[in-house]
């Protein structure tokens, strides 16, 4: 699955260039995983996810590719969350790989034991996946996680960032952005919806850590997300991928839209997907067509009190930190 | 199965989650749908150009060249001197500049000159049409009714075949070579084309040869003439006239200080003509200012870059020995049918010239259709019906002779319309043409998907190379660019098996039947996200309300 660039392969990429899933035009070993008809769809249909549901895509990427790198040997954990409940309401699963549910805080130790297992059985094949969505990874699971980090298991992390306790009606969780409207931060008062200056930015907590591989990813870049997860495999150690799903339900998003979500939020600069290895960023994915932030606000009922005249300082706080993100991650 | 080793409450076996059927959940189907892409919409001759172009993508080009060539036979021809209305419309122009369809129809076109690949001739069906004119509209139609069987013999008045192809566009932009080719190999499918014969009584000729329907592709041959006043001691001569003197290799009539009035193509032609005859100079004369001319922008700048002057705004009043007074105009505000009108301002100024060559357009030369007096003659062209039959039952007209654009592209879907049109009516049934898709429009489409490529230029003789001779002055593209080209083609409308879809669904709704055969979505599982409508690079899915 590695990217090559003969010069064929090179004359081949201008109809859709490197962005659309497949291309007929492109060898079979060019493609996406999501491409192939022997994608492993390790969460398959009849799963019980809301329509056009992010966190349902980019499991299903992040986990082809890594059956794809290992040869299928992967055990994924799964923290307590929409994940685990819209796949796994008993007596129906709709896993198609080893999977193990944890509590909602311990998911990241219960992939450290199960890496630890397989240390000790000598099995140095099969790999490890905790995941978890961002309440179980910056609130709940994060002292487990920090552990994990700290130990340099070897396990990959991969948090499905949709910002909020979504499938428990849409709280506020630390990784809920400035602004937002969650069942708990609603859009009154002098300061409506999320709080500014608060919440926490995983990756950057991650990167503290110094460990191995630490990327950022998005649903509406395939091949990027793909390259990630291929890269977050070729390490040993612990890993960390965050990637932003957009949650139609709790963003007040059309379904349709959640793609076109995910790329406007890194358009607008206020999603920065980058990577760092040992704690020093290494690349970031730059932005292809920068979009005002407004654009992206618009689209999402959770921001709408942002545009109104009345809350233009809020407004001006989530543009500045687009320029921040788009400086300190040189995503232009 | 026994419902007591079931956990409390619980009814079903444990399982995958494939027997949970979110289908159920859905209110919008998607489906897969084919719409029209514009530049195909915008074709003259009807052209499936996405589907030509995605087979070029492939490097399939004897596919590309078959499938071009069931709308238009000439593509060597075309991908030469068509003004490519289909690259005006192209969505790709509002990302950055259309896709070079027309450079990449000709890389086509001489493929399939290298190879010899020929047409094929429908099965006999016994039947004989007459065409009148072997010009492309002519020679199109006749191509057309004999892939549908029928025996075809065009008549034409001039000595060699192709009409204004031949007598109109100069040598330049067109090679004869690669018209005569073209021809040629319309001829080789049993068109017989009888030259140098004028028909004056077209029922009489249709009685002789026994000829089932009859073609009248005429053109419009007669040249608009102005009297001036003055005393003139130079010659006034036509633009029809003359380049058909240069192509027939008669005398030079354009030589010293030519002046050419007109601001359509053909001033452009007879200008440049003259330039590359060794003219001393070379002045066009328009009424309009330069942005109101008829002629394409890329002919005048080309006539420029190689010294032809240019005045503009300016109308012929007077021609006294060699000497031409011009009255200065101004833009009027009112637009009448396109075009504005300079209004006099009574400001005059004087040119010399040597000769004078008018421009000014061509009508129909009604000669051959007194006869039959069932076709009517009506503001210079002939009255036909939506199927381009005239009055007379079983005549039919089509091309510059019919009212229309009068472009060689418009000729050549006229001789397919006609073709099929004629190919009902001899099975006493009226040609019913096949519904159209919807168009497509870019917001329709999801562009992030496309990757900036810039289009390829062609190459491009330098003007000072150009004044000496009749040299091409575009080039062709080489493999490499046309197939660059060709994919640079975001195939609005219609599936180019992206995988997006099938990629992007988060239900694994849709089911890959492998390379060419497309998508399937599986109703059971889609919720109808809608996703794959919305991330469809090309447009080629739409979401249809479900009968709940």
């Amino acid at each position: 699955m590695t990217q090559k660039n003969t010069a064929e392969q090179t004359v081949k990429f201008y109809q859709t260039g490197t962005f659309t899933v497949g291309n007929r035009l492109l060898d079979e070993e060019f493609r996406t995983v999501q491409a192939t008809e022997e994608r492993s769809n390790s969460i398959d249909s009849g799963h019980r996810a809301c329509q056009g549901c992010g966190q349902a895509l980019g499991a299903r990427y992040a986990l082809d590719t890594a059956m794809r790198v290992t040869n299928n040997k992967i055990i994924a954990a799964n923290a307590t969350g929409c994940l685990e409940v819209f796949t796994t309401p008993y007596p129906e699963t709709a896993w198609s790989i080893p999977w193990v549910h944890s509590l909602f805080g311990n998911v990241a130790s219960v992939a450290s034991g199960i890496a630890a297992t397989l240390k000790a059985k000598g099995d140095s094949e099969t790999r490890v996946i905790a995941q978890g969505g961002d309440g179980g990874t910056t609130d709940i699971g994060f002292a487990c996680l920090s552990g994990l980090f700290d130990r340099n298991d070897d396990v990959l992390y991969i948090c499905y960032d949709n910002g909020g306790y979504m499938n428990t009606g849409v709280q506020r969780s630390s990784a809920t952005p400035g602004g937002a409207r969650t069942a708990t931060t609603m859009p009154v008062g002098e300061h409506p919806g999320s709080s500014f200056n608060t919440g926490k930015f995983l990756p950057a907590i991650a990167m503290a850590h110094e460990i191995p591989y630490v990327a950022t990813a998005s649903v509406h870049d395939l091949h990027d997300l793909e390259r990630k997860v291929e890269k977050a495999m070729s390490f040993r150690g612990a890993r960390y991928i965050q990637i932003n799903v957009p949650c139609p339900l709790g963003w007040g998003s059309l379904p349709a839209h959640t793609i076109k979500l995910a790329r406007m939020g890194v358009e607008s600069g206020l999603v920065p997907l980058f990577e760092a290895e040992y704690g020093e960023l290494t690349q970031s994915t730059k932005i292809r067509y920068q979009i005002p932030v407004e654009d992206y606000l618009k689209a999402q009922r959770r921001f709408a009190h942002v545009l109104k005249p009345a809350n233009v300082a809020q407004l001006e706080t989530i543009r500045a930190l687009a320029e921040k993100n788009i400086k300190r991650y040189a995503l232009l | 199965m026994t419902v007591q080793h079931k956990p409390f409450a619980i009814t079903l076996d444990v399982g995958s989650s494939h027997l949970n059927k979110t289908g159920s959940w859905r209110s919008m189907r998607p489906v897969y749908v084919d719409r029209l892409p514009p530049c195909n919409k915008a074709c003259p001759s009807g052209e499936n150009i996405q589907g030509w172009l995605s087979l070029a993508e492939e490097k399939d080009y004897q596919g590309a060249w078959r499938l071009l060539t069931r709308d238009n036979p000439f593509p060597a021809v075309m991908g030469r001197v068509c003004y490519h209305p289909c690259e005006n419309t192209c969505n790709r122009g509002q990302l950055d500049v259309p896709v070079g369809i027309n450079s990449v129809e000709r890389f086509i076109g001489e493929q399939g000159l290298t190879h010899n690949w020929q047409f094929h001739a429908g099965e006999d069906t016994g039947k004989k049409v007459m065409v009148i004119g072997a010009g492309p509209a002519g020679l199109a139609a006749a191509y057309h009714l004999r892939r549908l069987g029928h025996q075809v013999t065009i008549f034409d008045a001039a000595e060699k075949p192709g009409g204004m192809m031949r007598y109109g566009i100069p040598k330049y932009r067109l090679p004869r070579e690669k018209l005569n080719a073209e021809i040629y190999r319309i001829e080789q499918m049993g068109v017989t084309l009888v030259l140098n014969h004028a028909i004056d009584n077209i029922e009489r000729s249709q009685q002789e040869g026994n000829f089932d329907a009859v073609v009248v592709a005429i053109g419009a041959q007669k040249s608009t003439h102005i009297d001036f006043s003055g005393q003139s001691s130079i010659p006034i001569l036509d633009a029809l006239s003359v380049l058909r003197a240069i192509e027939m290799e008669k005398r030079n009539p354009l030589i010293g200080r030519v002046v050419v009035y007109g601001g359509g193509n053909s001033a452009m032609d007879v200008a440049r003509t003259a330039i590359r005859m060794g003219a001393q100079d070379v002045t066009v004369i328009s009424r309009q200012e330069e942005a109101h001319m008829s002629a394409h922008p890329f002919e005048i700048k080309e006539a420029l870059e190689e010294g032809a002057q240019l005045l503009c705004l300016r109308a012929i009043t007077e021609i006294n020995g060699q000497v031409i007074t011009l009255e200065r105009l101004k833009t009027s505000e009112e637009h009448h049918s396109g075009h504005s009108h300079g209004v006099a301002t009574g400001e005059l100024e004087t040119i010399s010239a040597d000769v004078v060559v008018l421009a000014i357009g061509q009508v129909l030369n009604d000669d051959c259709l007194s006869a039959t007096p069932k076709i009517v003659v009506k503001n210079h062209t002939i009255e036909v019906n939506n199927m381009m039959q005239t009055g007379q039952d079983g005549i039919f007209a089509i091309g510059d002779a019919v009212p229309s654009q009068r472009s060689v592209t418009t000729a050549l879907g006229h001789g397919k319309k006609v073709a099929r049109a004629i190919h009902a009516w001899l099975n006493g049934k009226t040609y019913q043409p096949a519904p159209q898709n919807e168009v497509v429009t870019l917001d329709k489409m999801e562009p992030w998907y496309y990757s900036d490529a810039p289009r390829t230029v062609q190459p491009h003789l330098e003007s000072m190379r150009r004044k000496n001779g009749f040299a091409e002055v575009l080039g062709d593209l080489d493999q490499d660019h046309a197939t660059y080209e060709a994919r640079r083609c975001m195939s609005c409308g219609n599936c180019f098996e992206c995988d997006n879809c099938y990629g992007i669904c988060p239900d694994n709704a849709i089911t890959k039947l492998g390379s060419g055969k497309g998508f399937e979505f599986k109703y059971d599982y889609c919720k109808g996200c809608g996703m794959c409508e919305a991330e469809c690079p090309c447009g080629a899915i739409a979401m249809v309300t479900e009968d709940i």
